[in-house]
């Protein structure tokens, strides 16, 4: 047989001292590293993605999973990866693909902002005695009020507050559709956003009917495979969106593959059970912005003007002209997801070197609808690579209104950002359908750890606003006053709108 | 001199009367309050603004202009008398005080907008939009001119020095107002610039603030979606035109804008009954970057009274007291009293909640 002369990533390894047989690793792993030789156990290292499922659950810390010591010569122009994927594409003629978001070490603008705090002339405020407000509106905003002389002598609101989606602090989870990961992990988000008074999006694979009852805390997402949309699907959330691209792979389509469609995503999607579930990399009813706006009303018409409609783009060169068009277009919403931004599955050449980072999107964006007096047309949500409550306040201190969470909630339920999402083989039941995996994803039990993260960020982000002395998010939103850069150039400075550290 | 100078960091004192009945009073009464908060001042900054001290000329606005150059003064001028009818040019009145060695060039204009539209700038607009349009212009760009007052018969006079020596520089005993704003200032940094000291105004809105804006950041951008320049970097500009973009261009009324600015906890709001509830959400949603965050009390006069409002949590000191038909606020107790003292209420109003007073009509 041929063997593969692609180098195996990490090298697994069993104390064989340490083991008692139990088999447990043979059970636990997804990607069938380990097998049962009659007295001991097995391993097949080429096939381990180190998701660390083994480890975890290996009752006597038997088991290491180590980088592969053995590497390609050291070359600073020819990396370990640029020499491994030449081996495997001369095997398979394919195109790699990868999940999760890039690992590639463009600069994370994040690490070079730092944000200010109060010292002597404004007191700075503790959250634990004061009330410190996270509550977040997500939707059109006019850009006045009216109000009238009521009977009473009392002013009477006047105008029409058009619909908008309240979020108790200022995340949403990022759209993640049924079929690319588990109907559990969904569930486990959707208890999670009703819990926290917040939304969870469907992303593009329909809606499953055990997610119904959350229909307060849902956006429904239409993509261009339209998987499982129809009046009812539009109707059953609290907002929709129209997803054109996405930050991981903005221009191209999804492949969900055949054997990822059994009987419950295929009557989920609408489509027959074992085929593959194509989404076109542009939807094939919008080829310009007029499209895109009829597209916009045709679902505020099917939603009777009651809900936000949301329009998902990733982040690329022409952002900011980009997100003013759909304002203009319509959109109540405009979701931006950076270059960084997470997949189930996308060609690595793809996800790596296509698109921009978040962080000159969101600058941009904000900007631009400034510029053009629109600001008020559409919330910003920002996606792309989130890691922690300082990322989202930098994010929201350049001009998001909310935050969106897709890496950070999976690896509250296990996920290790293994990138191996695209197999279908995900240990922790995650980005898989096969029963026996997702099986272990209790949504009770992780639904916990997930409302336990995003509390801990609530937390830390009122303790952010309290070093900076103002008691709401409001009052951060889009203040770049209150950032500073460090080891940036003046050009990156002036795109984010910031000053540099010591000005 | 550029204006480009750092944020304004600073502690400072205030003082607010109004008489309902319009009569009018000399500011010496305010001079003497202010001058008693001596810890709140460090001759930094010190400012008056008086409503009702130019009857002769109420239907006119008066520019109160100070000028770091000739050259500045003549360009202004040059723009004034393309747009205006000017009634009257004349020099600010002004004292010589041991203390204040150098001041600016500063004059004073009785004008309105040329009546014939067609012959000034940006003739669609109505004279209140090109008045603010002037003042951006000129305030941002004619380098080393700043108007400092631009109402009707209402008046700015501030600068450099102790407020004793701010008032008999501009000879403010001479004049009388039915409203009074007074400011004494402790900046933290020392910009030594007239332009920087309060009151701060737009049209007859002025403004004295003790504190800071921490929300500046986004104060000033939002206020900049709707055309204002803000080109002074001191937080305090953003106050005045908040309240000019909330109660002249949007037309919402005094007590509505100051909700907006400081307005009510969601828990508050969320216990309201429904109609109650369903504006007071509108109100943040709306005005959220309008939301001044940070430790402040702030008087704020205009052509038909005077407001005095605290942050949400009071983190700056704000009294109140009345007598007749006069109503007092300061930043200390002291202060009224030393000017009124057997008041016949005096109290401190909570966190978020104004004293509106309006005269009487
Ligand atoms: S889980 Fe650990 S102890 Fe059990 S068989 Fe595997 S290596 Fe051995
Ligand atoms: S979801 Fe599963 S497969 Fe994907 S990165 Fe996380 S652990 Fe790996």
């Amino acid at each position: 047989m041929f063997r593969s002369l692609v180098l195996p990533e990490f090298l697994a390894k069993i104390d064989q001292v340490k083991c008692i047989r139990c088999k447990r690793c043979i059970q636990n792993c997804g990607w069938s590293v380990y097998s049962w030789s009659g007295d001991k156990v097995l391993i097949d290292t080429f096939k381990c993605v180190k998701c660390l499922r083994c480890y975890h659950y290996c009752p006597e810390e038997a088991i290491a999973i180590l980088d592969n010591p053995v590497r390609y010569r050291n070359n600073a122009n020819w990396g370990f990866y640029n020499i491994r994927n030449i081996k495997k594409q001369a095997e398979t003629g394919g195109i790699p693909l990868t999940g999760m978001g890039s690992d590639m070490p463009y600069p994370v603008l994040f690490d070079s902002l730092l944000i200010d705090a109060c010292q002597v002339t404004n007191p700075s405020i503790d959250p634990l005695r004061e009330p410190m407000e996270l509550r977040t509106y997500l939707g059109k905003k006019p850009a006045k009020l009216e109000f009238e002389k009521g009977k009473d002598g009392k002013q009477k609101l006047k105008t029409k507050m058009p619909p908008q989606i309240k979020l108790e602090m200022p995340f949403i989870f990022a759209p993640m559709s049924y079929g690319s990961i588990s109907l559990n992990a969904q569930k486990t988000l959707a208890i999670a956003a009703k819990e926290l008074g917040i939304v969870m999006n469907t992303g593009e694979g329909g809606l499953h009917e055990d997610i119904y009852p959350y229909r307060d805390n849902i956006i429904v997402q239409v993509a261009s495979g339209r998987f499982g949309v129809n009046p009812d699907y539009l109707n059953a959330g609290v907002g929709v969106e129209i997803k054109i691209g996405q930050g991981a792979k903005p221009g191209i389509g999804g492949h969900l593959p055949g054997e990822k469609i059994p009987l419950d995503v295929a009557k989920t999607r609408m489509i027959p059970i074992g085929t593959d579930a194509l989404s076109p990399a542009p939807q094939h009813d919008i080829y310009s912005i007029e499209d895109l706006r009829q597209l916009i009303f045709a679902i505020k018409e099917a939603t009777d003007y009651a809900k936000p409609v949301s329009v998902k783009i990733a982040a690329v060169h022409n952002v900011a002209a980009i997100a003013s068009g759909i304002v203009r277009a319509g959109a109540d919403i405009v979701y931006i997801d950076g270059f960084r931004g997470g997949t189930g599955a996308a060609p690595s050449i793809i996800r790596d070197h296509l698109g921009i980072p978040i962080e000159h999107a969101i600058a941009a964006v904000d900007d631009r609808l400034r510029q053009e007096g629109i600001r008020n047309e559409a919330s910003i949500i920002a996606a792309g690579g989130i890691r922690s409550s300082a990322d989202a306040a930098k994010v929201i201190a350049l001009g998001a209104d909310a935050v969106a969470l897709g890496t950070s909630a999976l690896i509250t339920m296990g996920c290790t950002v293994c990138g191996k999402c695209y197999t279908g083989n995900c240990s922790w039941g995650i980005t898989t359908q096969k029963p026996e995996l997702t099986v272990r994803l209790d949504p009770e039990v992780y639904s916990e750890r997930l409302i336990n993260m995003i509390h801990a960020w609530s937390h830390e982000l009122k303790e952010i606003l309290g070093a900076l002395g103002i008691n709401a998010v409001e009052s951060l939103r889009g203040s770049r006053e209150r950032l500073r850069g460090v080891g940036l150039d003046a050009q990156t400075l002036d795109i984010l709108g910031i000053k540099p550290a010591g000005r | 001199m550029s204006h480009n100078f750092q944020k304004d960091i600073s502690g400072c004192g205030l003082i607010g009367i109004i008489n309902k009945d319009r009569t009018r009073i000399s500011g010496s009464f305010v001079t003497k309050s202010l001058c008693l908060m001596r810890d709140r001042g460090n001759g930094l900054g010190a400012g008056y603004a008086a409503y009702g001290v130019y009857p002769k000329y109420k239907d006119l606005y008066a520019f109160h202009i100070m000028y770091d150059e000739p050259s500045a003064q003549r360009d202004t001028e040059e723009y004034l008398k393309k747009n205006y009818y000017i009634e009257k040019k004349e020099p600010m009145p002004t004292a010589p005080v041991e203390g204040i060695k150098i001041h600016p060039i500063l004059y004073r204009y009785f004008v309105k907008p040329l009546s014939e539209k067609a012959e000034r700038e940006s003739a669609e607009l109505e004279d209140d939009d090109f008045v603010v349009k002037t003042v951006m212009k000129i305030n941002s760009e004619i380098d080393g001119a700043y108007v400092f007052s631009s109402g009707k018969d209402m008046a700015v006079f501030k600068g450099v020095g102790m407020p004793g020596e701010i008032a008999r520089f501009f000879r403010i005993d001479e004049y009388e107002g039915y409203i009074w704003t007074g400011h004494t200032r402790f900046p933290t940094n020392t910009p030594g610039w007239w332009g920087g000291a309060h009151p701060f105004t737009l049209l007859d809105w002025s403004i004295v603030h003790n504190g800071e804006i921490s929300s500046y950041g986004i104060n000033k951008r939002y206020l900049e979606m709707y055309g204002y320049k803000l080109t002074l970097l001191t937080d305090t500009e953003v106050v005045a035109y908040l309240f000019d973009l909330l109660v002249r261009r949007h037309g919402l009324d005094v007590l509505t804008a100051c909700t907006a600015l400081a307005a009510p906890f969601w828990k508050n709001v969320d216990t309201m009954h429904d109609e109650e509830k369903e504006a007071m959400t509108a109100l943040r949603v709306i005005y959220g970057s309008a939301l001044l965050n940070g430790p402040f009390s702030i008087l704020f006069g205009h052509k038909n009274g005077l407001v005095g409002f605290n942050d949400r949590i009071k983190l700056r000191p704000l009294v109140a007291a009345t007598k007749g038909k006069t109503v007092y606020m300061a930043s200390e107790e002291s202060a009224i009293r030393e000017i009124c003292p057997s008041p016949e209420k005096i109290w401190s109003p909570r966190a978020g909640e104004p004293v509106i007073v309006e005269l009487e009509s």
